[in-house]
């Protein structure tokens, strides 16, 4: 187990590199002279230097790459062009409202995914079945964004139950808190609650026709024990297996979804970087949601082998 | 005992037989009729609505959808339907490109690194790179830093998804290549180009069919939450993307600016994911891909 946390840790190093060494180049893929095009038409030769020294553009690449590095693992990101304040700072002042919503969003979605997929195993081929089916598939197929602007004008506009954005922290008042992230967790939890189900309900069947639950029935045991005991334990394991694709959705959906609502988290933070061309927080800002998905994902794995003992004694692969 | 001969159907009648199935498969048809409805409507819709989709006519702004105006028209009095008439046209053409760029350089990565070992660990290892960043992060990270075009949707949305495409051509190849017919083909002296195209490739175009249905809707979905952003087609030109973008300014009084779009959208992806799932049950039914 903890060999192969270690092992897992270290396969990450190399990816982690490539990653980095790729954020590092989006920069480079700036049309034309990236001092101009963040500048600006109106600014000066004065300010362009200024930028690039900012920048390290006018150095060598080779002594750009090495600074980067040399930073990175200082834990420095650079400076934000936009808030004159280091991406590191940034994303630590910003990180807690994202995370607040992410974890609202996927209590949400893992309720709505593995209820619905339940009902619908349970139910099979019968009408209920072919609604939670038809919910799956059209929750994977809309855009996330429209149906966070649909969800504002039905609670808010038209029912007035929400508010159509801002945000209030859990610290000053819970209630408010809940208020103001309810519809942007709930954007962002409907699709993947859509691929869960479909995992779910497909799980469930399977595991519904094997014999252990056959045995369990003929024991006399209630439906409630056989499927809430007994199935249930195995139909978690593919939810554990989705929940690292699941956060990278989540994560990358709240760079929009947060906008939208005014949520002052990371997304809204790389948003604002993108429609001012704020070079150093995009760079910033993707390395880190990517580092800390990775590492995310490494949990899971881990996770995964801790609850599924046929792995475990497998050797840890 | 007799000798079992294993020879492979004729072609005609495997086709036939492959035809037969995804007929019979609801999913499949489902999904077909509705993508098939949208590609005539993008086809053919402008010929038979001819209205100008850039046509001001403010004393006809924010009209609800009527007998006149099917779907309404928006703050100048453009008529909706033929603006998202003309923008399905950009939103599937960058979602035709893209899987183009995939089927191509999917193809060929994958083959690459399936086929030859050595080359196998660096572009994979690069690949693993590419897609441990989220995908539509890392497209509006490319496209941020190339600058709002069409162009751009179709660079940033292959750069993310080729690698996707490439791991699935590379996984079946990998089987395949160990097949006896393709020993024998090596053993009658048939170069690598020849094994690879002749033999091999055509029976790894199932999973790659599959995969691109996925790659098309997962790209016009990405593709709108581009233009949202304004790193996608200009505003000039209505992608769905951004006629949900400007509606949304008008969100409180005229809804159905941004529900039209939308609803576009999600009957093209639904239908695209219906296909792919169809397909797949018929011409692949071991395979199980879900990607974000």
């Amino acid at each position: 187990m903890i060999g192969y946390t270690i092992s897992r840790l270290l396969q990450a190093i190399p990816i982690l590199i490539l990653v980095s060494l790729m954020a590092f180049g989006i920069i480079y893929l700036i049309p034309g002279d990236a001092a101009t095009v963040i500048g600006g038409p109106s600014a000066t030769a004065e300010d362009l230097a200024q930028i690039r020294a900012n920048l390290g553009l006018d150095q060598p690449l080779y002594m750009q790459i090495v600074t980067f590095y040399t930073n990175l693992f200082q834990g420095d990101l650079g400076r934000s062009l936009m808030l004159g304040i280091p991406v590191t700072e940034a994303i630590i002042q910003r990180s807690p409202i994202t995370i607040g919503v992410a974890i609202y969003s996927l209590v949400i979605t893992i309720v709505l995914g593995l209820v619905t997929g339940i009902i619908a195993a349970l139910n099979h081929n019968r009408w209920i079945d072919q609604a939670a089916t038809i919910f799956a598939l059209i929750g994977v197929s809309l855009p996330n964004f429209w149906l966070a602007l649909v969800l504002i004008v039905l609670f808010s506009v038209q029912l007035g139950w929400l508010p159509t954005g801002g945000y209030i922290p859990f610290t000053t008042d819970p209630w408010g808190w809940l208020r103001t992230t309810t519809l942007p967790a709930l954007s962002l939890a409907l699709l993947q609650a859509g691929l869960l189900t479909r995992i779910t309900r497909s799980t469930m069947l399977e595991v519904l026709s094997q014999d252990y639950i056959r045995t369990a029935r003929a024991k006399g045991l209630s439906e409630w024990v056989v499927v809430g005991k007994h199935a249930l334990a195995n139909v978690m394991m593919p939810v554990v297996t989705v929940l690292g694709l699941i956060l990278s959705v989540l994560l990358s959906g709240s760079i929009v979804i947060e906008s939208i609502f005014g949520v002052p988290g990371i997304g809204a933070l790389l948003g604002n970087a993108i429609s001012s061309r704020d070079y150093p927080m995009i760079q910033g800002g993707l390395l880190f949601v990517t580092a800390a998905l990775l590492l995310l994902n490494i949990v899971v794995d881990v996770l995964y082998t801790w609850l599924d003992p046929r792995i475990r004694v497998g050797g840890g692969k | 005992m007799t000798d079992i001969v294993a020879t492979a159907p004729p072609r005609f009648a495997r086709t036939r037989a492959t035809l037969r199935r995804m007929f019979a498969n609801r999913s499949f048809m489902l999904g077909a009729i509705l993508f098939g409805f949208i590609c005539l409507a993008t086809l053919f819709g402008p010929m038979l609505i001819p209205t100008d989709p850039n046509a001001l006519s403010i004393r006809n702004r924010f009209q609800p959808p009527s007998l006149t105006f099917l779907l309404g028209t928006d703050n100048l009095g453009r008529d909706m339907l033929a603006r998202v008439l003309y923008g399905a046209r950009l939103s599937l053409a960058i979602g035709l490109a893209v899987i183009l760029l995939n089927a191509l350089f999917g193809v060929l990565l994958g083959a690459l690194a399936g086929y030859y070992r050595r080359l196998d660990n660096i572009l994979m290892r690069i690949a693993d790179a590419l897609m441990a960043f989220p995908a539509v992060l890392l497209a509006i990270g490319i496209a941020a830093a190339l600058g709002p075009s069409a162009m751009t949707a179709v660079i940033a949305l292959s750069v993310v998804y080729i690698p996707r495409t490439a791991r699935v051509v590379r996984a079946s190849i990998l089987v395949v290549r160990e097949l006896d017919y393709v020993q024998a083909a090596r053993a009658a002296g048939a170069t690598d180009l020849r094994i690879l195209w002749k033999h091999i490739l055509p029976n790894c175009m199932a999973p790659l069919i599959v995969q691109l249905s996925f790659v098309f809707a997962y790209a016009i979905l990405s593709e709108a939450v581009l233009s949202f952003l304004g790193l996608g087609a200009p505003p000039t030109v209505p992608s769905w993307g951004v006629l949900i973008s400007e509606g949304r300014t008008y969100m409180r009084e005229a809804t159905w600016l941004t529900l039209v779009p939308g609803i576009a959208i999600a009957i093209t992806v639904l239908g695209l994911n219906l296909l792919g799932d169809g397909l797949r049950d018929v011409l692949d039914p071991r395979m199980k891909v879900e990607q974000g």
